[in-house]
């Protein structure tokens, strides 16, 4: 065990900016949902947000509320702030997603509320969503428990 | 098209700063650097840098990733009176090898006669590298990667490690042969940064910095500068040097690797890959060679399991076979069957975003290298697997 218990990237270190193709998926973050863009013409799900299906080149989209079930395809540990000098060093998990209704979509985010000696690839997590700055949200994700 | 087994070009020339630890190049300028490895190489081919008509960048001209290169600045400097070319690879470190192509290109074309294909690398602390993507101002697309702490290269390159791992079962031990192999090969050469021994209990000391990957796993954060000076096949007997050729160029890629690691959606077979597989393919076709031909390979090492996966991607090994096969001692310069990063690399004697490969590649060739590998005759060099367009070359006497 390494007594430590993985946290989130800070939110309130966190800027992002989006455009008008990916401003959908933060604006239903921000109330919790997790939603991704589904080509209208081919139903191929495309991430991130893009203003082509690059399977059958339609413009047309369809925004789809997925269930934030996702396993985890890969990870890092890091034990060092990305913000040395304005926070001091912790321990963060950085995974890679595969949403479990759209595997070939692999969204970025962070573990919590697990020891990262527990964190393994395959491990079914749940997305939730976290304050950063200018009142947008992130994706984080914590392990589904094992009933 | 060049035909397959002839040469494209040759590297006539190559100069070189001395290389630097970080902040050590201060108070030089980038320009001061750039104009001494220009004037070297120019006196190594045995030319007037009044004879340079042509510039071949990669990394969009950048300088490291906080400064550019500006042609016009770099002619009035040195006084070069006229060009013909002046081009870039997109993207970054990817095209360090494939930037010799674009001299080629420009060459070949008949737009140039001596092209210069050059790297600045200064690292103060507002430009380091390894934060690159957390300096980076935000824009649309670092809003899917920034916020999980993925913030520099090394964080990223972490999680595609940690899958070749879980896929192949590869081994921390695996990395510390590529960092204690390319140590070795640096203890010897005097130009190297990094001269003191490290064992395996060394390597496993060092502070993990994103697991799996330790901090001798990320290259060196070193200064310098390096020029290279690219002609015709036909021009290189006219110089002072032993002839180094071009027998094939290959900046590319397939969009399954795409912006790879700064978007992670590559496909299942490409994930834990450099990206290369396409490069290889089509460089040796293109070059009607293969990797039983390859003498020396000098694979760019900006973190030790890329040089794994560009074992594989380049056939030396099946793929996922890559940490048995450097076990082995398949890449060592004493006795491996393919000696690897000859002179230490980018891990142990300087990182300059790729240029040191050819630089090193150049030696080979033309017999002087500090760890000659005996009858070098073909030398295969690689650019960075990052995002497209990822590059190859191959070099022979």
């Amino acid at each position: 065990m390494s007594n430590k218990i993985a946290q989130r990237v800070p939110g309130d270190q966190i800027h992002i900016v989006v455009d008008s193709v990916s401003q959908p998926f933060f604006d239903a973050g921000k109330e919790g949902r997790l939603e991704i863009q589904q080509c209208s013409h081919c139903s191929t799900y495309r991430f991130p947000p893009a203003p082509f299906c690059g399977e059958c080149q339609s413009e047309g989209v369809h925004w789809v509320e997925l269930s934030g079930r996702a396993r985890i395809y890969t990870f890092a540990v890091a034990h060092r702030s990305p913000f040395r000098g304005t926070v001091p060093d912790f321990t963060y998990v950085p995974v890679v997603l595969e949403l479990v209704e759209a595997p070939h979509c692999r969204v970025s985010s962070n573990i919590v509320d697990i020891d990262p000696d527990e964190v393994k690839i395959g491990m079914e997590v749940e997305i939730f969503w976290g304050d950063i700055t200018d009142g947008w949200k992130v994706p984080l994700c914590r392990a589904v428990k094992s009933e | 098209m060049p035909e397959a087994g002839k040469p494209w070009a040759s590297i006539v020339g190559v100069g070189a700063t001395p290389y630097y630890r970080r902040g050590e190049s201060y108070p030089l300028t980038q320009y001061q650097l750039a104009g001494r490895a220009i004037l070297a190489a120019c006196e190594d081919a045995g030319i007037s840098v009044k004879e340079i008509d042509g510039f071949a960048y990669y990394s969009m001209a950048g300088a490291g990733y906080g400064g550019g290169l500006d042609t016009n600045i770099i002619m009035e400097m040195l006084g070069i009176p006229e060009i013909g070319f002046s081009a870039t690879l997109t993207s970054g470190g990817n095209g360090s090898a494939g930037s010799i192509g674009l001299a080629s290109a420009a060459i070949n074309h008949g737009d140039a006669k001596y092209v210069v294909t050059l790297m600045v690398l200064q690292q103060p602390p507002q430009a380091r590298l390894g934060n690159a993507f957390g300096r980076m101002e935000a824009n649309p697309a670092l809003a899917f990667l920034q916020p999980s702490g993925l913030h520099g290269p090394g964080y990223l390159m972490s999680v595609l490690a940690r899958r070749h791992m879980y896929k192949y079962g590869t081994k921390r031990e695996h990395f510390a042969e590529i960092a204690m192999s390319q140590r070795l090969n640096a203890m010897n050469r005097p130009e190297a940064i990094m001269r003191q021994p490290m064992s395996l209990e060394d390597y496993f000391n060092a502070p993990m910095v994103s697991d799996p990957l330790c901090r001798f796993d990320f290259c060196l954060e070193t200064e310098g500068a390096i020029a290279v000076i690219t002609t015709s096949a036909e021009r290189a007997k006219d110089h002072p040097h032993k002839p180094v050729y071009l027998y094939g160029a290959h900046s590319g890629g397939h969009k399954d690797w795409g912006r790879a690691f700064t978007a992670m959606q590559m496909s299942e077979d490409q994930f834990a890959t450099a990206g290369n597989q396409i490069i290889a393919k089509r460089l040796y076709e293109r070059s009607g060679l293969g990797p039983q031909d390859i003498d020396v390979a000098l694979l760019y090492d900006h973190f030790t399991p890329m040089v794994l996966m560009q074992l594989e991607d380049y056939g030396f090994c099946k793929v996922g076979e890559s940490g048995p096969f450097v076990e082995s001692g398949a890449i060592r310069y004493d006795g491996g069957s393919i000696p690897v990063n000859t002179h230490g690399g980018q891990l142990s004697e300087c990182y300059i975003i790729g240029m040191t490969h050819i630089r090193e590649a150049v030696e080979q060739l033309r017999g002087v290298a500090t760890n000659q590998v005996a009858g070098a005759e073909r030398v295969l060099v690689t650019g960075g697997p990052s995002s497209l367009p990822v590059s190859g070359i191959i070099l022979g006497s």
